[in-house]
C-alpha cells in the first residue's frame, strides 16, 4: 500500500512542493474513502478538513427552499475540496457529497493551521497554492454566471 | 497614342456618335440644384457654365464665369449606381409547384457610356471592380454591366476644396485604362476639348468627329490646365500623407479619437451612400399575398445600421464609436488587406454630404495628434 | 448564386428551440462535396437565408446534415419545416478545420453549446480513422437537458476521451458541473505535438485560449470558429467583415496565430 507521502506527491496540488513539505504535511493526513451519496461536508458543520480528491466524483450542493438540493459544481480527481477550515468560525459553507466512490486524502485543518503558523514558508506556499485555486474556481463561477450557451433574449426581427 | 482637338461646339458630335453606336448615355446634369448623373441625349444636357461650391457638410451650385462643361467637381452621385445597382431583384421562387422552384434574375445589361469620368471616378470603379469581378464569386449583374461599359474620362481642371485625390494617389490626371480620354481647355475664345482614345471602341468613335491634330500649344495648356488642379490641392487645407494609413489605423483601433467623432457622428450612413466605393449591401425576402410567389431583392446597405452586425444576441457593433471606427478603418486600413488598395479615392463626397461635417482628413489628423505623448 | 433545392428526409429535435434537418436534393439540386468546418447559406421560402455550419459526415454523397438553433424569423421558419418539407441551399463556403494536418498530434476539440455542431463532421472522419487516445473532446452545455447529439456522445465516449461538463443540472446529472475551463485546465497535453479546435460562444473560446495559453500550446496550433451576420457569402455584402478578414471566405476557421490581433479587439 502507497504511503500518505506518495499520494500527496501524485496530488496535483502539490506539484513541485519540497519534499519536506510534504513529510511534514503528511503528519495532517489520512486517507479516506466514501460511497456514492455519503456526505462528505454539511453546511454550518464544523469545518476540521481539507479534502484532495484521488478519484471519484464530489458534488457541490445547497438547499434551496422550493427546488431541492441544488448542485453548483462538481469536484474530480485532481481537484481539492474545502478551506473553511481556513478561517474562523471553521464551518462549512455548502454541502459536500460524493457522486460516487470517492478517494480521497483527508487532511486535518487544526493540524495544518498549527503548522502554518510555526512554519510561515510552508504557511506561504500553501496559500499560493490555495489562491490560485480560488481564483479559477471564482473565473469558472464566472463563466457559468454568464450563461453563455443560454436562448439570449432578443428582439424581434433579425434572423 | 495621337491626341486631337474637337472644338467645344462639336461635343454634341461625340454624344450622338457614342449613342449611335448603341450605348446610352450617361453623364453630368442639373438637377435638384446638384450636378448629378442621368441620361444626357445631347450637350443641352450637360451643366454648361455651372460649377459647384463644396466645404464640410456643404454643396451649392453656382454659375460658372465661362461656358466649361465639366466645370464642376465630384457631385453626390457617383456611377456605382449604375453599376452596382441601389436595388435590384436577385431570384425569384416559386413553390405551387413541386419541387419548389428558384430561378435567377437574369437581366440583359444594358450598353452604357459614362461621360465625365475623373481619375478618383476611374479608381473607384476599379475598387469596385475587385470586390465584384475579381473575386471567386462574381456579381453578375454588376460584371455584366461593366463588362459593356464604354467610359469617356475627363482630367480635373479645377478642385473643390473638399477634394484630397492628390493625397491618395488617385489624380486628378487621368491614368487608368478608358475609352476615351479628354481635357476641356478654355483659352479665352478659345474653348475645345483634347481628346485620345484608349480602345479600339474609343478609336471608332473619335473617326467619327471633327477632329484637328492637338499641337504642343495645346497640350501644355492641358498640362497647364490638370497642374492648377494639382496646385489647388496641395496648397488645401486637406493634403497629408497617406502612406502610412493602415499601420497608422491598426494600431490605433482604441484611440479617444473615435469618441470624439462618435460624439458628433448621427450614424445616417450619408457618407457610405455618396462614397463611390461602399459596396455593402443586404437583402430583402418578399412573398406575394398568396404565398406562393417570393423574391429576393438586394439594396445597398450601410455599416452604419444596427442591423448590420446583428447576430445572435445583439449587434456586434452596438454604437456610433465601432460603427464609425469600421467604417473609416475599413476605407483606408483594412481595405489594404482585403484588395491591395485603398478603399478612399479621395473625392471628398462624404465630406461634403455629411450632415453634421465631419471630415475624414481631418479625423486622420485627430488621431494622429491623439498619438503624441 | 441561386439556392438549390433540398427536401427535409428527416427532422429530429435535439431540444426545445433546437433542431437538426437531415436533407436530400431534389429537382435540379445537387450535393457538393464539402469539408469539415464549412458552412451552407440555408433559404426558407420567402423569409429569408441564414448562415448554418454542416454538421454531419463530409464522406456522405447523398445530403447535408445542420443542426439549427431557432432564434428569428428565418430559424423559425426552417424549424416549421416537417419532413417532405423543401427549403434552398446555397454553398458550401467558407473555410474548414485544418483535418489533414492531424495525423501524429494530441487533438484537443472544444466545443461550447450549439458549437458541437462544426465539429461533429471531424468527430465523424476522427472515428472513421478509430479514434483513439490521442482524441479528446470537451463539452460545454448550459444544462443535460440543453446538450447537443446525447446519445452520439455516449458512443464517441468509447473510442475517444469525452468530458462533458454543464453550466447547471437537475438532479439525476452524475457528471460535471462547472465551466468547460475546468476539465481543460485539468487535462495535461504534449504542448509541442497538440492541436485544438475551438467552436462555441466567442467568450468561452476567449477563455478556454487562455487556458491553452498558458499551458503551453503555441498559438499556431489553436483554431477557432466565428460567427457574423451574413447576407451574401460570397464576399460581396461586406457584413461579415472582421478586422481585414471576410467570415465568409476567409473564415469561419481560422487559425489563433493568425487573427490573435483583432481577436481581443472589441466590437470589431
Amino acid at each position: 500500500m502507497k504511503k500518505i507521502v506518495d499520494l500527496l506527491r501524485e496530488h496535483p496540488f502539490f506539484d513541485g512542493i519540497e519534499e519536506e513539505y510534504l513529510e511534514f504535511i503528511g503528519g495532517c493526513g489520512e486517507i479516506v474513502g466514501y460511497s456514492a451519496g455519503d456526505a462528505l461536508a454539511e453546511e454550518h458543520a464544523p469545518a476540521e478538513h481539507f479534502f484532495l480528491i484521488r478519484q471519484g466524483r464530489v458534488a457541490i450542493e445547497t438547499y434551496v427552499p422550493g427546488h431541492g438540493k441544488v448542485c453548483l459544481q462538481t469536484l474530480q480527481h485532481g481537484d481539492i475540496f474545502g478551506w473553511s477550515w481556513l478561517f474562523p468560525p471553521h464551518q462549512w459553507t455548502f454541502d459536500a457529497r460524493a457522486v460516487d466512490r470517492v478517494r480521497a486524502i483527508r487532511l486535518g485543518g487544526k493540524c495544518l493551521r498549527e503548522k502554518c503558523s510555526r512554519d510561515t514558508e510552508l504557511g506561504y506556499e500553501l496559500m499560493r497554492r490555495f489562491a490560485r485555486i480560488m481564483t479559477e474556481r471564482l473565473q469558472a463561477t464566472r463563466m457559468q454566471l454568464l450563461d453563455i450557451y443560454g436562448h439570449p433574449s432578443r428582439p424581434a426581427g433579425g434572423q | 497614342m495621337q491626341t486631337f482637338i474637337l472644338q467645344a461646339e462639336y461635343l454634341d458630335r461625340l454624344i450622338q456618335a457614342i449613342r449611335a453606336d448603341g450605348y446610352q448615355v450617361l453623364g453630368p446634369t442639373l438637377a435638384e440644384r446638384a450636378i448629378v448623373y442621368d441620361e444626357i441625349r445631347s450637350a443641352d444636357d450637360l451643366p454648361r457654365g455651372w460649377t459647384d461650391e463644396q466645404e464640410k457638410g456643404y454643396y451649392r451650385v453656382k454659375r460658372r464665369e465661362d461656358d466649361a462643361y465639366f466645370g464642376y467637381a465630384a457631385g453626390p452621385h457617383s456611377w456605382k449606381k449604375f453599376l452596382q445597382l441601389p436595388r435590384r431583384p436577385v431570384w425569384r421562387a416559386q413553390k405551387s409547384i413541386h419541387p419548389m422552384q428558384i430561378t435567377a434574375v437574369v437581366e440583359e445589361a444594358p450598353a452604357m457610356a459614362f461621360l465625365g469620368v475623373r481619375s478618383c471616378e476611374l479608381h473607384a470603379i476599379a475598387t469596385q471592380d475587385r470586390v465584384f469581378v475579381d473575386g471567386r464569386y462574381q456579381n453578375d449583374s454588376y460584371a455584366e454591366r461593366r463588362g459593356k461599359l464604354f467610359i469617356v474620362a475627363v482630367n480635373c481642371t479645377s478642385a473643390a476644396a473638399t477634394c484630397f485625390c492628390t493625397s491618395m494617389n488617385t489624380g486628378p490626371k487621368v491614368t487608368l485604362p478608358n475609352d476615351l480620354e479628354m481635357t476641356e481647355v478654355i483659352d479665352g475664345e478659345n474653348h475645345y476639348f483634347l481628346l485620345c482614345s484608349g480602345s479600339g471602341k474609343g478609336e471608332r468613335i473619335l473617326r467619327q468627329l471633327p477632329l484637328k491634330r492637338a499641337g504642343k500649344r495645346h497640350r501644355e495648356a492641358e498640362r497647364d490646365s490638370i497642374q492648377q488642379a494639382v496646385k489647388q490641392m496641395l496648397e488645401g487645407p486637406r493634403s497629408f500623407d497617406s502612406s502610412d494609413l493602415k499601420e497608422l489605423l491598426y494600431r490605433n483601433y482604441e484611440s479617444p479619437a473615435w469618441d470624439q467623432v462618435a460624439d458628433r457622428c448621427l450614424s445616417c450612413a450619408n457618407c457610405t451612400m455618396a462614397c463611390p466605393t461602399c459596396f455593402c449591401s443586404t437583402v430583402e425576402d418578399t412573398t406575394d399575398l398568396s404565398g406562393e410567389h417570393a423574391q429576393r431583392w438586394e439594396r445597398w446597405d450601410s455599416c452604419f445600421t444596427a442591423d448590420f452586425s446583428y447576430i445572435t444576441g445583439g449587434p456586434v457593433r452596438p454604437d456610433t464609436r465601432s460603427r464609425y471606427r469600421q467604417w473609416m478603418t475599413h476605407k483606408l486600413a483594412t481595405w489594404y488587406d482585403q484588395f491591395g488598395t485603398s478603399g478612399c479615392v479621395g473625392c471628398g463626397r462624404c465630406i461634403a454630404w455629411c450632415p453634421v461635417g465631419i471630415d475624414i482628413t481631418e479625423e486622420v489628423q485627430r488621431i494622429r495628434e491623439a498619438e503624441k505623448p | 448564386m441561386v439556392p438549390e433545392v433540398f427536401r427535409v428526409e428527416r427532422r429530429a429535435e435535439e431540444f426545445p428551440g433546437t433542431f437538426t434537418l437531415h436533407l436530400s436534393p431534389i429537382g435540379m439540386g445537387r450535393v457538393a462535396g464539402f469539408q469539415p468546418g464549412q458552412f451552407s447559406m440555408l433559404y426558407a421560402f420567402g423569409t429569408g437565408e441564414v448562415p448554418i455550419s454542416i454538421s454531419g459526415p463530409s464522406d456522405q454523397g447523398s445530403g447535408y446534415v445542420y443542426t439549427i438553433r431557432t432564434h428569428g424569423m428565418v430559424t423559425r421558419a426552417l424549424e416549421n419545416l416537417r419532413e417532405g418539407g423543401q427549403l434552398g441551399v446555397r454553398g458550401p463556403f467558407g473555410s474548414d478545420w485544418p483535418i489533414s494536418s492531424l495525423a501524429g498530434r494530441e487533438i484537443l476539440l472544444v466545443a461550447g453549446g450549439l458549437g458541437l455542431a462544426p465539429l461533429r463532421p471531424v468527430i465523424y472522419t476522427l472515428l472513421s480513422r478509430g479514434g483513439g487516445s490521442a482524441v479528446r473532446l470537451f463539452y460545454g452545455a448550459r444544462s443535460p437537458r440543453e446538450m447537443l447529439y446525447r446519445d452520439e456522445l455516449v458512443e464517441w465516449s468509447r473510442s475517444m476521451d469525452v468530458q462533458v461538463s454543464v453550466d447547471q443540472a437537475e438532479r439525476g446529472w452524475t457528471g460535471r458541473i462547472g465551466a468547460v475551463t475546468d476539465p481543460l485546465a485539468a487535462t495535461s497535453f504534449d504542448a509541442g505535438k497538440s492541436i485544438a479546435f475551438l467552436c462555441g460562444p466567442e467568450v468561452m473560446m476567449r477563455f478556454c485560449i487562455r487556458v491553452l495559453l498558458e499551458k503551453g500550446m503555441p498559438p499556431s496550433a489553436i483554431y477557432l470558429s466565428m460567427e457574423r451576420n451574413m447576407k451574401c457569402a460570397t464576399g460581396h455584402c461586406g457584413h461579415c467583415q472582421w478586422g481585414p478578414s471576410f467570415i465568409c471566405k476567409d473564415g469561419p476557421v481560422f487559425r489563433y496565430e493568425d487573427i490573435r490581433q483583432w481577436f481581443h479587439i472589441r466590437a470589431l
